[in-house]
């Protein structure tokens, strides 16, 4: 995979910003962004899920970063409520480029609204494209959609995380990594069951029995953790995919940990 | 001094190169070969009727002491010819070409193919850029996908064979102007763009001028390798609707796709395989190595859709204008050979 690796001076000959365009090369448009964080996000955020951010100086304000999520609820409202948590509360607001399966640029409707938002086809070329070159924030959420699959019962319980290529993609970007743990997804939109055949016939990636048509007004919790850096393992760490299984293993029970602290602490699912 | 062989002189790049490198004191000869007559006027650029036959081209080759061949053939726009004719062309046409180049006692030093972005295909969990040594995820679904495959993956396999001969693949995005006619250029010319419902995809367009400013690059440097040729900025189709100040009217379903584009061919509009896929999945090139290696677009994707939109508004008003040229060969040769000709030396 060394063709990941672009020589000095590719950053320089990025194309220019347009100030006259709306939408980046990536698809995503200021506008219809704009729109939803002005009135859904807004409300979700202030009002639905009343969103309580803790280590906020973790995300870096220059420089590329990765961030990465525990993930849940059937139409997950993490992805976005972390990109509005720094917006709202990061002392540099930035857009946060957010990873996502293969599988919504495949399907109509969700193609063209995903894109918009801010998705981005998990790809490593694309995040690597994203950290190291545009010097970007990116959300990954290494469970995929075997976190968001699961049902209410195995809540809070991290599945596994992938083949570690997020940690390959931060060693190559030389990014470091703000592990986030986020706790009332799970409560807002949570799965019972899932129906195989309506699955099968409009060809999505599961059908949940889910209890109401939207979100349930659970208590959101962010809490954004110390950033750990991928340049101290010298040249080329990638290579020793045990290394990256490790660090892979150890972003992984970190985010656990912080989880099990948080419900420790927590009173109430509705009230927090 | 070099001593150029254009193929396909009658594509409309082919000839526009051959205008291009005419103006350059350094080149000394350009002889263009083609199964059809050119389609724009030439000055001293020398035409032969001939195919791709290698045994052929080989005798033009060591005649005419050709270092440099440049291939325009390609054909990347399934609309513009059978598939049978395509494959002939695209994969047969390559591999005589290549033949005729290589040998121990060739005289060419170069080979510059005009590929095509067609060669990455169009998929589900393609990159958003394409870098040139990025491989499609999937084999070729199209057959002029697979053609174009095949072309290029025969000159790179030239290219290892031949450390000697500089060999510079340039990997076209789609090409957009006033003068080029292909599949993309017809819909974005319909009253409104059409585009697959549920999906707004990314595009590249690169001007016409570019291409062949990119082709005239790729013969004067040495570029050894795959290059990717598309302009800065990638753009979704709706907002080259609205460049065009057209509505963007997805009107094709999202499944039962080709079904419709079959009924829509009764109607005129064509939807090839290959452009069905990119209103699908879009694609999106990295043109970076094309930049560092000195070369300056002109456009971006965004001025070229904005010129070409300008080209729309004018063409009413165009068509009455003068006759397009028509290639004579006695006249021709009577312009260029004739003593009777008076020349200004």
């Amino acid at each position: 995979m060394k063709e990941l690796e672009p020589a000095a001076d590719h950053r320089a000959h990025l194309p220019a910003i347009e100030p006259e365009r709306q939408v980046t090369d990536w698809g995503r448009s200021e506008r219809v962004e704009g729109f939803f964080d002005r009135t859904l996000y807004e409300f979700l955020y202030h009002y639905w899920f009343r969103v309580e951010v803790e280590g906020i100086e973790h995300v870096p304000s220059t420089g590329g970063a990765l961030l990465v999520s525990n993930h849940a609820g059937a139409l997950p409202p993490d992805a976005s409520m972390i990109a509005k948590a720094i917006k709202e509360e990061h002392a540099r607001p930035r857009n946060l480029h957010l990873t996502v399966e293969h599988f919504f640029k495949g399907y109509p409707g969700l193609s063209l609204l995903v894109s918009k938002l801010g998705g981005v086809p998990a790809h490593p070329a694309n995040v690597h494209r994203l950290l190291h070159d545009e010097e970007e924030l990116v959300l990954v959420f290494p469970e995929g959609a075997k976190g968001t699959e699961k049902l209410y019962k195995d809540r809070y319980r991290l599945r596994r995380f992938g083949r570690g290529g997020f940690v390959e993609s931060a060693m190559r970007a030389r990014a470091p990594i703000v592990p986030i743990a986020l706790v009332g997804a799970e409560e807002a939109m949570p799965i019972f069951a899932h129906v195989r055949p309506l699955q099968k016939l409009t060809r999505l990636i599961y059908f949940p029995v889910i209890p109401a048509p939207g979100y349930l007004p659970a208590k959101f919790r962010i809490r954004f953790l110390e950033p750990i850096p991928t340049d101290q393992w010298g040249e080329e760490p990638w290579n020793d995919k045990g290394l990256v299984q490790t660090v892979a293993e150890e972003v992984r029970a970190r985010i656990q940990e912080e989880l099990y602290a948080m419900l420790a602490e927590r009173k109430s699912v509705w009230l927090g | 001094m070099s001593r150029v062989l254009i193929t396909g002189l009658s594509s409309y790049w082919g000839g526009r190169l051959a205008q291009e490198l005419e103006k350059d004191e350094s080149v000394e000869a350009i002889v263009g070969v083609s199964t059809e007559d050119p389609s724009c006027q030439l000055e001293r650029t020398e035409f032969v009727r001939v195919g791709t036959h290698h045994a052929l081209l080989r005798r033009i080759v060591h005649a005419a002491e050709i270092d440099t061949v440049i291939d325009t053939r390609l054909i990347v726009d399934s609309a513009t010819a059978p598939a049978k004719a395509a494959h002939e062309q695209n994969v047969i046409g390559t591999m005589n070409v290549l033949a005729a180049c290589g040998g121990p006692d060739s005289p060419v030093r170069k080979v510059v193919f005009k590929s095509s972005a067609h060669y990455y295909g169009c998929e589900r969990d393609d990159p958003s850029f394409f870098t040139e040594q990025m491989r499609r995820p999937h084999p070729p679904r199209t057959r002029l996908e697979s053609d174009i495959v095949e072309a290029d993956d025969a000159v790179q396999d030239f290219a290892a064979r031949n450390r000697h001969v500089t060999v510079t693949t340039l990997r076209f995005c789609n090409g957009l102007g006033p003068d080029l006619h292909t599949s993309h250029s017809r819909l974005l010319s319909l009253p409104a763009v059409p585009g697959i419902l549920g999906f707004d995809p990314r595009c590249q367009f690169i001007h016409e001028d570019d291409i062949v400013g990119a082709l005239h690059h790729a013969a004067m440097n040495d570029l050894p390798g795959v290059y990717n040729a598309a302009p800065d900025g990638v753009l979704v189709l709706s907002e080259v609707a609205s460049l065009l100040g057209k509505p963007y009217a997805p009107l094709l379903p999202p499944w039962g796709t080709s079904l419709a584009t079959a009924a829509w061919s009764a109607v005129g509009i064509r939807v090839p395989e290959e452009v069905r896929r990119q209103l699908r999945y879009g694609r999106g090139l990295d043109n970076r190595k094309l930049k560092m290696s000195g070369f300056r677009f002109s456009l971006t994707t965004r001025e070229t859709v904005q010129e070409f939109a300008a080209a729309l508004r004018l063409a009413p008003l165009r068509e009455s204008g003068e006759a397009p040229y028509r290639y004579e060969r006695e006249v021709e040769e009577f312009l260029r050979w004739s003593p009777s000709v008076r020349r200004d030396e």
